[in-house]
């Protein structure tokens, strides 16, 4: 079979539709979402039925998944690392209950920050949770990981992390795939108990995943993707991890003369480290990501002053790493390279011309500017963000999917006089309704303006779960109908918009004003 | 054979289906390939670029390490200098000569034509106009492309070949736009390379 040219993202998905998959769970953030798009396109153009409509958010995907597999099917979870925090307490129970049908869960990080608020390693709650990792270097590796993920997910009883980077994820390389196996017939676990977290099962259970542990780092050491390559010189052994591998091997075109193990499955297996400390002077752990490996080597009693890695300054200690910092570290030789000339300036991005974020911005900045400083402006994460930037300079906060109400009722409660929070309107599904219910429980005197562009922007235009239902959400939620308008962003309605946003900042109590008009990008899209 | 390129611009100017011919044509004669690409916030009119790797042999890195580049090719004059510290000391800069200007502190034209002039190997050009007069503003970034090809490492007959794979479905009149287009932006380069290249 000739090779496919595959996105990090589209390697998974193709993995996981040649593995049988009956389902995949997600909510779009960068950079997972073309795993789920490819899905959808694949099932669009087969007969084959595998779900894969969007998921309200990551919580809500990651039980969706742990249902399918309870019923006996392979499914698929994916989110962006901060996704994971959403997940978190179905994702570290489901190692609890463990699995029937495989559960692949694929976490994607993003080091350095390209889309995101932070750059936390997801491999710390695989380690939580007590659950194998997969971490592939490459496109193949990716595609080779899922497709073996749900059967090793299977024999272990557990789900199955695979942690990758934006860097893979948006990477396209050549992808070889390997025959498509049959989905699983509906089937049930032989232990009724199985899924019933009461106590004291549950105790049982945790007892089992912790007999469990011996038996996963068996797997590790004698799985393929770890993989020791003796070396000639033993001033270093390189501990290399998923991507970082690439960008030690880049540096060595004709072989690396130190000893490196390459780590594509977790738990660490530390039978190689072991060997490679007996072996070498000095251990470097090069990993994207936080220090995760490292942290566990300097660990170790009198081996703390002979691993170098991101702690100790030999790569740096944040960000994405690449070939340069490899060279560096090692002290080979840099190539002559042309200066950065002076006349190039940051071209931060934008909100697009046309978007109606920008004229809920025009107007409320009108009204803002003239409460001065007894308001401030709650964001949230997604396009309207960039409502930070010039020329809007809008909001005083951004911190996670939902948290404009609740920061603003917390603000208000304190005594904030105009709290207001702007949000999107996937993003108010995905987690801005239940702030919004404690923001009515008290009548806050806040106002949220929940802009609608009917669709989840930022992350290229997916379906959004709230479209045609929120004002039926915000009166269900209790939100008085006097204080509940809908807007039409548009340049022409800028007086009416200054007038309706005014009045409700004046209201001591909750409101809520859906400035409502489409996407221009999903409606060029449309028109094509 | 090995090509290491920068593909750079703005988000939203299209720099991937430059990429799109170039990783067919490679794919097409069993070259390895890697391409970075840049998704999210960026797109929203921010810098973009794409790392894109062709070698005869395994690739590792996605990233092309500074100073290693063979070849800058941008749709936008500054955007092809924000990449110069990855372009190597013998390779060529390709860009559009139009700015995009979608912020305030864009460089006057005067500082912004002496840094280009600095760079010893380039190809410059309006690939807008030239575009244009063969009929449709569409087909720039082929007229880019085309002004690239001399410097990819790829026979010229492949790249036109990828163009036909991938246009075919729009039909014969699409294919010989963009194949004359292409040519147009290697006659440019051809005239503006030194006659020993």
């Amino acid at each position: 079979m000739s090779k496919l040219l595959l996105l990090g993202d589209e390697a998974i998905a193709q993995a996981a539709l040649d593995a049988g998959l009956s389902g995949v769970y997600a909510y779009p953030g960068t950079p997972s979402t073309e795993i789920t798009e490819y899905i959808q396109n694949k099932t669009e153009q087969s007969a084959a039925k595998v779900h894969c409509q969007w998921s309200t958010n990551e919580k809500t995907a990651m039980e969706a998944a742990l249902g399918m597999s309870f019923a006996g099917k392979r499914a698929l979870v994916c989110m962006k690392h901060v996704g994971v925090n959403v997940a978190a307490d179905a994702f570290i129970n489901s190692a609890i209950t463990g699995v029937v049908g495989g559960l692949v869960f694929v976490a994607a990080d993003d080091p350095s920050m390209h889309s995101s608020q932070n750059e936390q390693d997801s491999r710390f709650y695989a380690d939580f949770a007590m659950i194998p990792v997969l971490e592939p270097s490459n496109q193949q590796e990716a595609y080779d990981m899922v497709y073996q993920g749900f059967k090793l997910s299977e024999e272990l009883e557990v789900p199955v992390m695979v942690r990758i980077t934006t860097r893979l994820a948006h990477s396209r390389s050549g992808v070889a795939r390997k025959a498509e196996c049959p989905q699983n017939e509906l089937h049930f676990s032989e232990d009724p108990k199985q899924f019933v977290l009461l106590p004291a099962i549950a105790r049982v259970r945790y007892q089992k995943l912790l007999d469990a542990q011996a038996g996963f780092l068996a797997r590790s050491e004698s799985s393929a993707f770890n993989r020791y390559e003796a070396g000639t010189d033993p001033r270093y052994g390189i501990i290399a991890s998923g991507i970082a591998y690439n960008y030690l091997m880049e540096n060595f075109p004709d072989g690396c003369p130190y000893s490196v193990l390459k780590v594509g499955q977790y738990p660490l297996p530390m039978s190689f480290v072991s060997k490679m400390a007996e072996e070498c002077a000095s251990l470097v752990v090069l990993e994207d990501g936080y220090p995760f490996i490292e942290q566990r080597l300097n660990g170790l009693p009198g081996q703390g002053s002979r691993v170098l890695g991101r702690l100790n300054g030999f790569v740096p200690r944040t960000g994405e790493l690449n070939p340069d910092h490899v060279a560096k570290a090692f002290g080979l030789p840099s190539y002559e390279t042309f200066e950065l000339p002076d006349v190039v300036q940051m071209r931060p991005p934008s909100l697009c011309a046309g978007c109606g974020h920008r004229d809920m911005y025009d107007a409320l900045n009108e009204v803002v500017a003239q409460k001065g400083l007894d308001s401030k402006v709650f964001g949230d994460i997604g396009c309207y963000t960039l409502g930070y930037l010039p020329p809007f300079k809008a909001i005083h906060a951004c911190v996670d999917m939902g948290a404009s109400i609740t920061m603003a009722k917390g603000a208000a409660d304190a005594g904030l006089p105009y709290a207001v929070a702007v949000i999107g309107d996937s993003t108010f599904t995905h987690s801005g309704m239940t702030s919004l219910l404690d923001a009515v429980n008290e009548n806050s005197p806040i106002t949220v303006i929940i802009s609608d562009n009917e669709t989840t922007g930022m992350t290229g235009g997916q379906a959004s779960a709230g479209t045609g239902k929120l004002e039926a959400i915000c009166l269900g939620l209790g939100v008085d109908p006097a204080h509940l308008h809908v807007l039409s962003p548009l340049k022409k309605h800028h007086d009416e918009m200054v007038r309706v946003i005014r009045q409700e900042m004046d209201y001591p109590g909750v409101s809520v004003i859906i400035p409502r008009r489409e996407c221009v990008q999903t409606l060029a899209r449309k028109k094509r | 054979m090995k090509t290491d390129i920068f593909i750079s611009g703005v988000g939203g100017q299209g720099i991937l289906s430059i990429a799109a011919v170039i990783g067919e044509a490679a794919l097409h004669q069993d070259l390895y390939m890697k391409q970075a690409e840049v998704h999210g916030m960026s797109q929203r009119g921010g810098d973009v670029q794409s790392n894109l790797r062709i070698s005869d042999k395994p690739i590792y890195s996605d990233l092309i390490a500074k100073g290693k580049a063979d070849l800058i090719l941008s749709l936008e004059p500054m955007e092809s200098l924000r990449y110069l510290p990855w372009l190597s000391k013998e390779g060529w800069l390709v860009t559009n000569s139009k700015p995009l200007i979608n912020m305030n502190n864009y460089p006057e034209e005067a500082a912004l034509k002496e840094a280009l002039d600095r760079v010893p190997n380039k190809v410059i050009l309006d690939v807008e106009s030239i575009a244009k007069d063969l009929g449709s503003v569409r087909v720039s970034n082929i007229v880019m492309l085309g002004a690239a090809t001399p410097f990819l490492g790829i026979a010229y007959e492949e790249i036109e070949n990828g163009i036909r794979r991938i246009f075919d479905r729009k039909g014969q009149a699409i294919v010989e736009l963009n194949l004359r287009a292409l040519a147009a932006g290697k006659e440019v380069a051809d005239r503006m390379m030194p006659k020993s290249l």
